[in-house]
């Protein structure tokens, strides 16, 4: 018996829930009571609502990106320089969260930053006025960093604890000090890491949804609570220019991947482990 | 005589309760090649760590040119390390890595192009400087190694086991040409290293270490001609070692008759372990030999034959470039020279090696046992 005949379960998953998915979509993007038309696409492109809303999506995401990495790679460094069982333990720290439901997690929150919560009260406390933290921007930014902060520090985390650590020793015996030896050395050599966490940040985050409905009240729509939307409350009648919308948000997605993919093939062309 | 260059004073270093070194006492002497040589676990790459200050002793100091840097990191030494993996960086080519620290110390651009051109010719990598280090083979990226820290003129080098990687032929060719940038550089070569030959090859100054502390100190020659105790002698090279009695100077008695042999200074029939060393025994006739034997086993090794030669209770390894028939009777010669007196390993100066200082004909050898 061929080996190959164990990819055929694979092949079939693969067949009904991704590519199937993807062909429905292009199906009902570019058709119109079944005669094709471009309608449905140009329409979402010149919507002014929707466009303002895929431009506020970017922005968040993009925002979120460098949130989560201005935060993580301190993280990701700390830990890569820790005892390997400290190191391990902190890292399921940042993981275990994960292992809960996105939508609960961001209940949570939520709670957390109600006008009663528990940030409110610790306010009331100290004597301190409440603050509105619910339904903000600030509020999605928070839940957004908060969800894909690990997808940042993990692959960096990866990168920076697999490097040679002979690589800094002999920085530092050519006469760099540990700043000079960050910047020279270990950075450029952590980049595949950072550009894996970026990817992984920003794609999921430009796609998110729910995160903005539960923490910014609907008042910020991102494109992904657009997509939602045409397909929820509007129903059949909106499944054309839904689709259109999917179809819009997987060529930037791919777009942003290819940046990426570039990205990290000059980085490893200077040399550089590669991640993948 | 040369100025000290490093000077390592009372040095113990432990990890944990372990004890990686123990009271040790060194200098180096400005411009030699001083090999650091033991097995693995002596101590030795933990002494090089010292030097160029990637570790802190736990007691004692480090001084180089007179300054104690004990507390001093790396980065401000006037020492480089070629690294055991090379540790060249991949993110640069073979130009940027060996310009990393000229860089790092914001030399002129000129300068800076000068002195790598005139480094990646002295290690015959000219024209190498746009190639990636993994494009290289691992007898060249060795050469960048070597390149990228003389580029920086260091008072010291450090080797790290460099060879180590490499196959025998290079290995051989890489000695040499490390011998010859040396002498060339005058730069003191401070060089670790557990193959026993390569330290004979290349050395101005041998250190035998064993288990944290220093055997013996000493050339090539003497190491190998005088080992000071049991270890040095089975470590370096091959040897016979023989139970024996110093019965006054220059006569030992060892398998049960009395030879002349050309030391002196140990008590009078005090027991001592005799070192013959294979290839200094000689078959002659049966009737003509000091003591006969029975040849039992002989493996050609090219060069020579390698014989196993059994005399009474005792079995010698002779290495000889005459052939003798398994299951002969030879006779075997052994001239003065060729006896080497030990210590007893189990003596208290053969179990604190650093205190030999009491052993008057072996300070003779080295003056800086004096130190110890």
């Amino acid at each position: 018996m061929k080996r190959t005949v164990f990819a055929y379960p694979y092949v079939v998953w693969m067949l009904i829930f991704i590519l199937a998915p993807m062909l429905m979509i292009g199906y009902y993007a570019f058709t119109s009571e079944g005669a094709f038309t471009m309608e449905n696409v140009v329409g979402a492109l010149t919507n002014e609502m929707y466009m303002q809303v895929l431009l506020r999506s970017v922005w968040i995401a993009l925002k979120a990106t460098v949130i989560c990495l201005l935060l993580g790679y301190p993280i990701a460094y700390l830990l890569s320089n820790m005892k390997k069982s400290t190191a391990s333990l902190l890292s399921v720290l940042f993981i275990v969260p994960m292992w809960m439901n996105f939508l609960l997690r961001t209940y949570a929150w939520q709670v957390l930053l109600s006008p009663s919560g528990l940030l409110n009260g610790l306010l009331e406390v100290l004597g301190l006025p409440t603050q509105q933290f619910l339904y903000t921007e600030s509020a999605i930014m928070l839940g957004t960093v908060y969800n894909f902060l690990p997808f940042m520090i993990l692959p960096i985390y990866t990168v920076l604890s697999k490097m040679d650590r002979s690589l800094i020793e002999a920085s530092h015996d050519l006469g760099a000090n540990s700043v000079t030896t960050f910047l020279k050395v270990i950075f450029p050599l952590s980049i595949p890491g950072v550009i894996s966490g970026i990817t992984m940040v920003f794609i999921p985050a430009i796609t998110t949804f729910a995160i903005s409905r539960l923490l910014g009240g609907g008042k910020f729509m991102l494109y992904g609570d657009l997509i939602e939307n045409q397909f929820i409350t509007l129903g059949m009648d909106a499944w054309g220019s839904g689709s259109a919308l999917s179809f819009i948000l997987l060529v930037l997605v791919l777009i942003s991947m290819a940046i990426m993919r570039k990205a990290e093939r000059d980085a490893g062309e200077e040399g550089g482990g590669k991640l993948w | 005589m040369a100025k000290h260059l490093i000077d390592l004073v009372d040095i113990r270093k432990s990890y944990g309760s372990e004890d990686a070194l123990k009271r040790i006492n060194l200098y180096i002497r400005d411009g030699e090649f001083l090999t650091l040589l033991g097995p693995s676990g002596c101590g030795k790459t933990t002494l090089l760590r010292l030097i160029a200050g990637f570790t802190m002793p736990t007691e004692g100091k480090v001084l180089i040119d007179g300054q104690d840097v004990s507390t001093i990191p790396p980065y401000k030494r006037r020492v480089n390390t070629v690294f055991q993996k090379y540790a060249l960086f991949p993110h640069l080519n073979v130009h940027d890595n060996v310009a990393f620290g000229l860089k790092i110390q914001k030399l002129p651009k000129d300068e800076i192009e000068a002195r790598v051109e005139e480094m990646l010719e002295l290690v015959n990598l000219k024209g190498y400087g746009k190639r990636w280090v993994d494009e290289l083979s691992g007898g060249q990226q060795q050469r960048v190694a070597i390149a990228r820290a003389l580029v920086n003129r260091p008072q010291v080098l450090l080797l790290d086991e460099p060879l180590g990687a490499l196959d025998l032929k290079l290995r051989k060719g890489m000695q040499i040409e490390l011998k010859r940038m040396q002498q060339r550089l005058g730069i003191t070569f401070v060089f670790v290293t557990h193959d026993q030959e390569e330290a004979l090859t290349m050395s101005d100054t041998i250190v035998v270490m064993n288990e944290g502390t220093i055997q013996q100190i000493g050339t090539p020659t003497d190491i190998y001609n005088e080992p000071k105790n049991v270890f040095v002698a089975k470590f370096i090279g091959e040897s016979n070692i023989l139970p024996g009695t110093m019965k006054q100077d220059f006569l030992v008695n060892f398998h049960g008759r009395d030879f002349d042999c050309v030391d002196k200074g140990f008590r009078k029939n005090e027991p001592v372990d005799v070192v013959i060393r294979p290839e200094d025994i000689d078959f002659v006739s049966p009737e003509k030999g000091m003591f006969r034997g029975t040849v039992k086993s002989v493996l050609f090794m090219g060069v020579h034959y390698e014989f196993r030669v059994e005399c009474g209770e005792v079995a010698l390894t002779v290495h000889s470039t005459d052939y003798a028939e398994p299951g002969s009777e030879v006779g075997i010669e052994i001239v003065p020279d060729a006896i080497h007196i030990m210590h007893k390993s189990d003596a208290p100066e053969a179990a604190a090696p650093v205190e030999t200082e009491d052993i008057p004909d072996d300070a003779a050898d080295d003056d800086r046992i004096i130190e110890n």
